[in-house]
């Protein structure tokens, strides 16, 4: 499902929801996933008594993960050439997160075209959790 | 991970599944090797973030509890390592991914890491910062470059402050 060169253009914007009340065990899921096995995801009592936190909060990865799905639901999974973000602030749980992509630019590369997207992901109290960009190669 | 170091990276199918739903996203292209051959995909293909789930081929990854070492999450104390921690550990500050193509179940990856930059900073919300840089190149098993990564960790000088 790549994206036609003719059926986009700057400032396009796309919302998702990534996900709704936040479970631990989505935190403790991941780290089995990924391997990031560190307690400040899953131990609240070593989060908030050793490490002086609230308590557990997401990886950054995990939420990298959540919103990467914009991007591939928009571009296609194997059109997208490069994804990065920056952790703004920590995901809690029963946090609810949201992304908004939108198009930067439309550009040739390599004899290609691409977009670039900047993205955001927010909170519930819209807070920005994370920031940052892709780019995707076009159809056509 | 320590400077220079080189990891074997099998990616199955069944580790993509898990990852996949991990991060919550149930595509066909990451769960359903039938519907995927149908997708763009052409079959099963990892999700964006999954190479970094080369931590779980890392023998000595610092993250994963190990047979006879101290692990400093709780168990008869909140921490199980000898005092409180001087720092709230490391966080992540920044993840970036360039992708030459899609990971695929049967791909057999070398990955290196290697240390890039360091830099301070000064934060009101936790004291001293002090970034640095790390980056994992992933090859396939015909030496071909697939993914590079470029990570960047902080470590504070106490917990983040929540606003």
């Amino acid at each position: 499902m790549a994206v036609k060169k003719s059926d986009i253009k700057v400032g396009d914007t796309r919302e998702m929801e990534l996900v709704d009340d936040l479970k631990r065990t989505q935190l403790v899921m991941y780290s089995g996933a990924s391997g990031d096995y560190n307690p400040l995801h899953t131990d609240d009592v070593y989060t908030r008594e050793a490490a002086g936190y609230p308590g557990v909060f997401a990886h950054g990865m995990l939420t990298m993960g959540m919103t990467g799905r914009i991007v591939t639901d928009m571009f296609g999974v194997t059109n997208v050439k490069k994804y990065g973000v920056r952790f703004t602030n920590q995901v809690w749980p029963g946090d609810s997160l949201k992304a908004k992509a939108t198009v930067a630019d439309i550009r040739e590369e390599n004899g290609e075209t691409v977009a670039d997207v900047t993205i955001e992901t927010t909170n519930q109290k819209g807070q920005t959790v994370i920031t940052g960009n892709a780019t995707a190669r076009l159809e056509g | 991970m320590s400077d220079d170091k080189k990891i074997t990276f099998p990616v199955e199918a069944t580790h993509i599944l898990m990852f996949a739903r991990s991060i919550g996203d149930y595509s066909p292209e990451h769960v359903d090797a039938e519907a995927a051959k149908k997708t763009e995909a052409g079959g099963i293909v990892a999700p964006l973030t999954f190479p970094q789930s080369v931590a779980q081929f890392d023998p000595d990854y610092y993250l994963r509890l190990q047979p006879g070492k101290p692990w400093f999450g709780s168990g008869r104390n909140p921490s199980g390592i000898e005092g409180k921690p001087s720092s709230s550990g490391g966080l992540h500050a920044e993840q970036h991914f360039e992708y030459m193509r899609p990971l695929r179940p049967g791909d057999v990856l070398t990955v290196t890491v290697h240390d890039g930059d360091t830099w301070e900073k000064e934060s009101k919300r936790a004291g001293k910062l002090m970034f640095s840089e790390r980056i994992t190149e992933y090859r396939d098993q015909n030496g071909e470059l697939v993914v590079r990564a470029r990570s960047v960790g902080v470590k504070t000088e106490r917990p983040v402050a929540q606003g």
